[in-house]
This record gives structure tokens, C-alpha cells and sequence, in this order.
């Protein structure tokens, strides 16, 4: 590591002042990405600016709509005990690293850093969730922008995240053997107003919506409906632990054990 | 009835207590007054010209004592390889020189190019990163034929190509096994790969250097499995320290598997940067430098054809294996493909015409040497295999075409070169049948379907030559060291002992198991011996822990020692007695006279040998204390079956094990739990192979998997329960406890079971599968299926 400053803000006000500070600052959810980052000499932020002590931002509750609302600095321990109203978005959290990562790792912190291969990207986009900011609301649908890229600003904090409760819904996930992270990950959820298939690990563009998955799901939520549809293997991630065409293949599967699943 | 102490009895393993918590004390526990600290700087290009190091800015800052580079060590020796091997034509393999810093090239990722000694390890690293290197890339060479080719990169400029050797064994047999396979009946032939593996031991290896202005000693902490070897290596070859004046120790090691019997660049640095400096010098890997530094494993590319009768009699064997050395010879690199590998081709079966060919290859890669098993897992791969392809092909029973060919008669000279003393083979085979109940299998595998599930057996004998080994057998065949084992036994005044080893015990459990044998020779209380390793001050020159060597060959010097100490605590008893030597007895530790009630106890007797005032002084010493060293006249053979049993999704390709069982013949048994333990470990490692780990490169020989984040590891989840037995015992003929060896079976014999296992899964749903290479990932597995 090289050497940084830390602080350890109690209120959402004041981070976004230590944000606004310096463009050097470095949020920090629970730093199961920035950590290791920072070990390897990768990042060299001037000041990290931890979230984890903010109460405002954490802990789970139900709003008017009746949408789940998750606050940023919550732990993926706390979202897979919390969410009952929710059990698809329970066991996603309940599977994602292992016990370590979950006590420590945030769902804002993972749907900042929007890995590819993350869990929680899913989650957001599958089920057509809203991220709150310290400025703004952002639909899911104009959130993930690519790989490790998000609609967030410089300097913007995650504070909460809002999922609509889903008719049906799982998530199903093909783990890629060594990290354990998805090689391929599913999250089907069925609406009133329809269905919504996200897709993370597959794409070198990050998570993203199967529309003709969803649209031969719509008319009938069966994983019959599902035969006859493919994803091309171009544009899939192609590495070390399988090829685009073994990526685009899964993609397949995985939905159709996921409609399985969600019944 | 089990035993409950002594050899035989499952005795709790003693060293556990501080293992588990927290009291261990490793080298990276060490920290030693006014110490400093090393950081590499290492290349992050695989092959290139060196042309400038500027340390000029890393000298100024902060907390920097020293930046070395390769110019402070042109004077230095490099690292020294410990065998060499003749070609087919007689001559010495081609043996590069191996700087301990880099110089005018670096050959790998990982190449060490200069070091620097400061307050901190983070001003080191920060200072590292001020270090201006100008290298000229030159092309990499990373696939061992290619760089075979002419015209390819040279990886050392000085030698005529990056062939390191082309060794042929047995070389007189070469035209009569050619004869043989092209007049046979049926000739199965299969090309593989035995993929490159890291070692990962819990523990990251690490080095503190010292020394004494005072006594003018050096001494060297290491993560070592046998510090003589690296203070007779690091001392005669690389520093020019005599032993007097050098002392190593290894305390506790968590965890080699062969990664580190090899000498390496950082020790020689650290010791020598501490004299330079007159300060103690540390370096911890990380593990990250652990994945570019430490010694790789395996990673040969074999063809192997295997020639039959028309009864379905093995006539003939012919391999033919390209062996990756790496960028540089690691300590006992030659070795591993040729004598730990080519004399295990016969494996359990009578073939008669054995032909091995190895050609070693120079790579920009990481130096390759010994990993758990070193040689013996990839002979027991491709003959495992070849004969599960040759009974697919034939239409038999694979299990009955490897009964029909056992060697059943011991003693059996094989082919190549060695002769297995005794052994079991059916019954090994038949305990295997038994513990992994095939009788069930046709149920397992319905119910497999019923879940849209492929289910496949697989199973294979294994044998390995362990107890390394007869020093002038190894003399003859080029190793640079004797590979006796040595211990002392130093009994005290009151009656306890310490045992001083030269096996040095990372693991295995020695300090248990050790005791057993000794205290059982004597008939007393396991927990008045006390095991001591891992130290040259206070241990006898023996050659460490590596091959599954420590209980056969260090065990054997112990209990010579202990033989020592009991004839003349005899002599002492008979004389308090005053009775005949002859008459004496020693039973549940008590001396007696036989056919009288006259005894005196162990005590009463070590006592008389420290405060001899009662003693007979004109005919024997005072005192009780016997070393013995034991030099094995055979290696030992164990041996086994292993069967296997998985579970494939054929939408994913994944492979899940649903069973594994091993019946093993290790000979007696000293303590059946830490044996089950080292089995168990040895499976995990050797699943590991057959289905995740995987080190691969680039074409520029980048290193693909440097991280867990790629290298995949085998998790508590990705194994089963294990059914193990041990029962079926052939002792071994020529060592006093009649002992064989367990550490590296598991490692051995595992991975062929799970990939015949895989392919019979495949074959049974229709699929047109012969082979897929390790490991059989759900991504490798799937492309198979759905290949062509």
C-alpha cells in the first residue's frame, strides 16, 4: 500500500464534504475490492473516505411502494438476514465471497465499483431497481454503464438502494472455479408488468438486460419458453476459464434453471 | 485391537497444540535487533536484454541502507543444481548459470533484477518502484516445442539451443521396444499434457539473514525442509562460508510439498546482505511473488503408446516426454523427469520392453522442480491412462486388464532399473473393490440419470519409489548429494530423551510419530521423547524431508541410534545387576535378569550413565548418547489402487466428485491417523490437479493465473468424503521398522482415477470422448462434448 489518510464520517453530510474536498478522495464501502486494490500499489488514493460508520445509510425498511430499500453501507450478511420479503435477493447475498467478505462487503460498495462478474449488478438490473445517490435517483436500466463503469459522478455516494418486491424471482449462478465470482450469473424476476432478465459475468459490457428472454418469458414463464434462444459467444468474455461461446451457452442454462427455481 | 501408544496407536499429533493455537513459531515470527528489510524488484517482461539499472533516485530515499544489483553479485557464485543428467549420447545435460540477481538478461517474469535493503518494507517497495530498469524486450519462448525449433529465442545465450538434455532410458532398449510395439498385436497411444502446477503451501516462503561480528558467523532463518541442504548448497557453492561459520534453521514450516527443498536467490541474498551490512536482513514473499518465485511443478507433454498381445499381455511401452525446466535449473529439476519418472514406468505391471525418452526445455517461465510426488504422479498419470484407453479400445474390463498384467512374484526386477522388494497388488485391488462399493454403482448411476446427471467410474493402481534413496545408486545416476538420513539420540539423567533429526518435519507430524518408534523401543512413556529438526547447530548432517522419505530413511537412523542406546544401557543394567549381558532383558521399560525377579528401570540405569559412581568405567563410557546415520539399500515401494466416482452436469460440464476411495499398502503403520491424514491431503492435491489448478502463461510468458482469483484451489467443497484403508501390509524387506512411505501416495495416485472416471461418464452417455487434459474444468469438459 502506499500511504493514505482515512475518515470515518458519521453522517451523510459530511463525507459528501470530505468528497467534495479533493478529487483525490476515495469512498470506502466495505474495501473487499479497494483493499486488495490498494495492496497490490494499483490505487493511490490521497484519503479514503469510510461509509461504513454512516447509520443514515444503513439498515434495511420498507417504503410506501412497498419496495425493499437498502441502505448503502449495509453487509451482504445483513441483506441475506434482512430480506425475506425478497428470497432471491436473500440468497444472492447470502452466496456472494464467503463469510468474510459477506460481514464486511457493502451492497453500495459493490454496485459502485460494478465488477463484471459481480453478483449484486444483477440483482439491481433484474429486479429494475432504483439507486439513491447524495444527489439524485437513478433507474437501474441508466445505472450500469459497462465494465467497472456507472452513471455515478465523481465524488457521488451511493446512499440506498430500492427493489421493487418481484412476483417470482431467483438467481442462479455458474461460478468460475477459482474466484468464485460468476462466470456466468442469472437473476430472473416476474412483474405484473412483466419480466426482467439481467445477466452479469457473461458480457465484456458488463451486466445486461436478455430482452428476447424476457419477451418469451413474458408470455409464458416457463424455462420451455426458453428453447430455441441463444446469446452469440461474441462479446462474451473469453478467458483462462472459458470461452465466449461456453459463456453465451451458460447464459442459456442459467436462466432456465433460474425460471426453474423461481417456480 | 488398536494399540493406544507406541508404534501402531493413533497418538493425537503432539505439535498440533501450538499449531492450532497460535504458538507456532515460524520464520516470519522472527525478528531479530536492528533488523532491515529486502524488496525485489522484479521483471515484469519474460525475456529481455538488461541494459541499464539507474538506483541513483531509490538510494535517496527514505530509510534506503542499500540498493544491490547484479553487479554486487558478479563475484558471487550462483545457484547451484544439485543432479546432473547424461544424455542419450553420454554427454552432461547443458547446465546454465542461475545469478542470484539478474545479469545483462532477465528469463522470466519474476526474474529478481535488484534489491533493496531498507528501515521498512514499504520504504523498500517504494524505493523499488524509483529504480529506472531500460531492458530490451526480446521475444519470449514459452511452448516447449517451439522452442526446440530452430531459430527459436535462446533463453541463455551461451548454451547451443534450449535443450537442457535428451535422455533416453532404458537406451539399450530402445530398438527392441520399437520392435515390440510395431510387431504388436494392439498398440493404444495417447498424447497428454501433466499440467503445470504451483505449489502454494500456507505458508509463504521467507528469509532472515544474520551475522555475528563477534563469532564471525552467519546464520540463515528459512522456510526450509532441510537446512543442511541449503547451508551445504547456499555455503560451498554460492557465499564460500564453511559449515563452521553457517548455520540454517528451518523452524516451524507450513507446509513445502517440495516447493521448498530447493535453494533460492533470497536466502543466499539475505545472508549475504546481512554480512554486508552487518545488520540482520528480512525478506517475506508475498503471495504474489510466491506465484513468480517459488518452484512450479509438473508440466510435461507426453505421448505414450502401449503395445498388447493378442491376449491382451502389456508387451511393450514407449513414451516419449518433453519436461518444462523453466528459465533456470532449480535445485533437483533434472531429476524429476528422469530418475524419479522413467524408472516408475512399469507402474504395478509385468511389461517387459519399457522405452523413455525426456527431452528437458529451457522456457522463459518459472524454474520447475519437485512438487508432491515429483515425477512419480506424471509416470502413474500416462500409464493409468493409456491402459484405461487400450481396455475402451480392447472391449475388457479395465480392472481386469490391469489384474491380468501384475507383477505378482517380488522380488521383481522391472525394466527400468529398479527392483520392488515386495508388494500385493491383488490385494490392494481387491480392498479397493470392497471399500468403494462397486456393487452399488449401477443404482448410483440410475439415480444420476434420473437427475439428468452422467455418472462415471474410475479406477487405477499406483506405485512410487519412496524412501529416497541409496546414495551410490544415486551417485551413479548424477545426483550431487548422499541421500542418507541421520539422527541422534541423547538420553538424559533422569531418563527422557531428545532425539535430534536431520528429517525436518513441515507437517507430516513427525514429533508424534517419531516418538512412537522410539519410546516403543524402549517401553516407555511416548512423552518422555522429545523430537528436535530443523536446526544445523544441534542436529547431524541429514538431508531433510522430501519423497516421502522421513519415517524409511530418518526413522531407520533413529532407530539405529535407539539400538545403539539400548545395547549399552544393557551393559550398565547387567552391571548393576551383576548379572550376564546376555541374560538381560528389556521390557515396558524395565531392565531384568531372565528367570530371576532382579530388575532395575529405565531410569535407575540412564541415571548410572550420568552419575557413574556404580559403573563400569574400564569397559564403557559414561554417559548415553548414540548417533547413527542410515543410508537405504533399496528405495521403497508402496503401493495401491484408487477408484473414483463423479457426478458430470452435461449442460455445464461440471464435475463433481461423489467418491473416492484408496486402499493403499504402505507397509507397517507407525500412527494409522496422521497416515490417513497425509493420504487425505495427498488427494486433495492430487483432485486439485485432475480438476482446477492450472498454471498457465501467455505467449508472451505472462503468467495467466498469479492469483487465487485464477488459480483455483481446491476448496473443503470440491472433495468428498474420503473412504481410506491402509490394512493391506507388505512390509518392506529392507528397513528395520519395515516401513514404506505415505506422503505423496495420495498426490500420485488421484488424478488418473478422476480423469478415467470423467472419460468413463462421458463414454457411458454415447460421447465420443477419449481424453481431455487436466484440469477438467466445467469449461474444458463442455468444449469436449460439444467439440466437432
Amino acid at each position: 500500500m502506499y500511504a493514505f489518510d482515512i475518515e470515518r464520517p458519521t453522517t451523510l453530510a459530511e463525507a459528501v464534504k470530505h468528497m467534495a474536498a479533493s478529487e483525490e478522495n476515495q469512498a470506502l464501502g466495505g474495501g473487499q475490492t479497494l483493499i486488495p486494490t490498494l495492496k497490490q500499489r494499483l490505487a493511490s488514493p490521497e484519503k479514503l473516505i469510510s461509509l461504513t460508520g454512516i447509520d443514515e445509510i444503513r439498515g434495511i425498511c420498507e417504503d410506501d411502494a412497498g419496495r425493499i430499500c437498502i441502505g448503502a453501507a449495509t453487509t451482504h450478511s445483513e441483506v441475506a438476514a434482512g430480506t425475506s420479503a425478497f428470497p432471491a435477493l436473500a440468497a444472492l447475498a447470502a452466496n456472494i465471497g464467503d463469510p468474510a467478505v459477506r460481514n464486511r462487503g457493502t451492497i453500495g460498495g459493490s454496485l459502485a465499483n460494478n465488477d463484471p462478474s459481480a453478483c449484486y449488478p444483477a440483482a439491481a438490473l433484474g429486479s429494475g431497481a432504483t439507486i439513491v445517490t447524495d444527489k439524485r435517483e437513478i433507474a437501474a436500466d441508466d445505472y450500469f454503464e459497462g465494465m467497472f463503469a456507472t452513471a455515478l459522478d465523481e465524488g457521488e455516494i451511493i446512499t440506498e438502494v430500492k427493489f421493487p418486491v418481484p412476483q417470482k424471482a431467483a438467481y442462479m449462478k455458474f461460478e468460475q472455479p477459482a474466484s468464485r465470482f460468476a462466470l456466468v450469473g442469472v437473476f430472473v424476476a416476474k412483474y405484473g408488468d412483466g419480466v426482467r432478465v439481467a445477466v452479469t459475468g457473461a458480457s465484456e459490457e458488463g451486466v445486461f438486460r436478455w430482452s428476447e428472454a424476457e419477451a418469451a418469458l413474458a408470455s409464458d414463464f416457463s424455462a420451455g419458453a426458453l428453447d430455441g434462444l441463444s446469446l452469440p459467444g461474441e462479446g462474451m468474455i473469453s478467458d483462462l476459464h472459458g470461452s465466449g461461446d461456453y459463456r453465451a451457452h451458460l447464459v442459456g442454462v442459467m436462466t432456465k434453471r433460474a425460471v426453474t427455481a423461481a417456480g | 485391537m488398536p494399540k493406544d501408544s507406541g508404534i501402531g496407536a493413533s497418538s493425537k499429533r503432539r505439535e498440533d497444540v501450538r499449531f492450532l493455537t497460535g504458538a507456532g513459531h515460524y520464520t516470519d515470527d522472527i525478528d531479530l535487533r536492528g533488523q532491515a528489510y529486502v524488496h525485489f524488484l522484479r521483471s515484469d517482461v519474460a525475456h529481455g536484454t538488461l541494459k541499464n539499472v539507474d538506483t541513483s533516485a531509490a538510494e535517496g530515499m527514505p530509510g534506503v541502507v542499500r540498493v544491490f544489483t547484479g553487479a554486487d553479485f558478479a563475484e558471487v557464485g550462483g545457484l547451484p543444481c544439485g543432479w546432473q543428467i547424461t544424455d542419450r549420447e553420454g554427454n552432461p545435460m547443458q547446465e546454465p548459470p542461475h545469478p542470484v540477481l539478474a545479469q545483462g538478461k532477465v528469463r522470466h517474469v519474476g526474474d529478481p533484477i535488484a534489491a533493496v535493503v531498507a528501515e521498512t518494507r514499504e520504504q523498500a517497495r517504494d524505493a523499488a518502484e524509483a529504480i529506472e530498469v531500460d531492458i530490451d524486450d526480446l521475444p519470449a519462448v514459452v511452448d516447449m516445442k517451439a522452442a526446440l525449433k530452430d531459430g527459436a529465442p535462446k533463453v541463455h545465450d551461451d548454451l547451443t539451443s534450449n535443450l537442457c538434455y535428451d535422455w533416453g532410458f532404458v537406451e539399450e532398449n530402445r530398438e527392441a521396444v520399437d520392435a515390440a510395439i510395431k510387431s504388436a498385436a494392439h498398440v493404444t497411444r495417447l498424447e497428454l499434457r501433466n499440467n503445470r502446477l504451483v505449489a502454494n503451501p500456507m505458508e509463504p516462503r521467507v528469509a532472515v539473514g544474520d551475522f555475528s561480528r563477534s563469532t564471525g558467523e552467519s546464520t540463515l532463518y528459512t522456510t526450509s525442509q532441510n537446512p543442511h541442504v541449503i547451508r551445504l548448497l547456499m555455503g560451498a557453492f554460492v557465499l564460500g562460508i564453511p559449515e563452521h561459520k553457517l548455520r540454517v534453521v528451518a523452524p516451524d514450516v507450513g507446509g513445502g510439498f517440495g516447493s521448498k527443498i530447493f535453494h533460492y536467490a533470497e536466502e543466499a541474498f539475505c545472508t549475504f546482505a546481512a554480512k554486508a551490512l552487518n545488520r540482520p536482513v528480512k525478506w517475506t514473499s508475498s503471495r504474489s511473488e510466491a506465484f513468480m518465485t517459488d518452484a512450479h511443478g509438473r508440466d510435461h507433454v507426453t505421448t505414450i503408446e502401449l503395445a498388447l498381445d493378442k491376449d491382451n499381455n502389456f508387451v511393450a511401452l514407449r513414451t516419449e516426454t518433453h519436461a518444462n525446466m523453466g528459465a533456470y535449473l532449480s535445485t533437483f529439476a533434472p531429476s524429476v523427469p528422469t530418475w524419479l519418472h522413467g524408472t516408475l514406468m512399469a507402474g504395478n505391471y509385468k511389461t517387459p520392453l519399457i522405452y523413455v525418452n525426456v527431452k528437458a526445455v529451457f522456457t522463459n517461465t518459472v524454474p520447475v522442480d519437485a512438487y508432491r510426488g515429483a515425477g512419480r504422479p506424471e509416470a502413474t498419470f500416462q500409464l493409468e491412462r493409456v491402459i484405461d484407453k487400450a481396455a475402451r479400445e480392447l472391449g475388457v474390463d479395465p480392472v481386469e486388464l490391469r489384474r491380468q498384467n501384475f507383477v505378482t512374484e517380488f522380488p521383481y526386477a522391472t525394466p527400468v532399473a529398479v527392483e520392488y522388494d515386495t508388494g500385493d497388488y491383488h490385494a490392494t485391488l481387491d480392498k479397493l473393490l470392497e471399500i468403494a462399493d462397486l456393487a452399488g454403482f449401477e443404482a448410483r448411476l440410475a439415480e444420476s440419470k434420473k437427475n439428468g446427471k452422467l455418472r462415471g467410474l474410475g479406477v487405477n493402481c499406483y506405485i512410487e519409489a519412496c524412501g529416497i534413496a541409496p546414495s551410490h545408486l544415486v551417485g551413479q545416476l548424477g545426483a550431487r548429494a548422499g541421500l542418507y538420513e541421520s539422527a541422534t539420540v541423547r538420553v538424559n539423567a533422569t531418563g527422557g530423551l531428545v532425539v535430534m533429526t536431520g528429517s525436518h518435519s513441515h507437517g507430516q507430524g513427525h514429533e508424534t510419530s517419531f516418538a512412537q518408534v522410539v519410546a516403543d523401543m524402549i517401553g516407555i512413556d511416548e512423552n518422555m521423547v522429545e523430537i528436535v529438526h530443523g536446526d544445523t547447530a544441534n542436529t547431524p548432517m541429514g538431508m531433510g524431508t522430501y519423497g516421502s522419505r522421513s519415517l524409511a530413511v530418518g526413522g531407520s537412523a533413529m532407530v539405529r541410534a535407539t539400538e545403539k542406546i539400548i545395547a549399552k544401557a544393557r551393559k550398565i543394567a547387567a552391571h548393576l545387576m551383576e548379572a550376564s549381558e546376555a541374560d538381560i532383558e528389556l521390557k515396558n521399560g524395565q531392565f531384568s535378569v531372565a528367570g530371576t525377579d532382579k530388575s532395575v528401570a529405565w531410569g535407575d540405569v540412564t541415571l548410572a550413565a550420568y552419575v557413574p559412581h556404580n559403573y563400569p568405567l574400564e569397559d564403557i563410557e559414561p554417559g548415553l548418547e548414540e548417533t547413527a546415520f542410515y543410508d537405504p539399500a533399496n528405495f521403497t515401494y508402496p503401493a495401491g489402487a484408487y477408484a473414483c466416482e463423479v457426478e458430470l452436469d452435461p449442460d455445464t460440464g461440471k464435475v463433481t466428485i461423489e467418491g473416492f476411495a484408496a486402499a493403499d499398502d504402505f507397509g507397517n503403520v507407525v500412527n494409522p491417523m496422521i497416515v490417513e491424514g497425509q493420504v487425505h491431503g495427498g488427494l486433495a492435491q492430487g483432485i486439485g490437479q485432475a480438476l482446477l489448478e492450472n498454471c498457465a502463461y501467455d505467449e508472451d510468458g505472462q503468467l495467466l493465473s498469479a492469483s487465487y482469483m485464477d488459480y483455483a484451489m481446491p476448496r473443503a467443497d470440491d472433495v468428498p468424503f474420503y473412504k481410506v484403508d491402509h490394512s493391506c501390509q507388505t512390509p518392506c524387506t529392507h528397513n528395520p521398522l519395515g516401513v514404506k512411505g505415505c506422503g505423496e501416495a495420495g498426490a500420485i495416485g488421484s488424478p488418473p482415477a478422476v480423469v478415467n472416471a470423467v472419460i468413463d461418464a462421458l463414454q457411458r452417455a454415447g460421447r465420443d470422448v477419449t481424453h481431455i487434459d487436466m484440469p477438467l474444468s466445467p469449461s474444458r469438459v463442455w468444449d469436449a462434448m460439444n467439440r466437432g
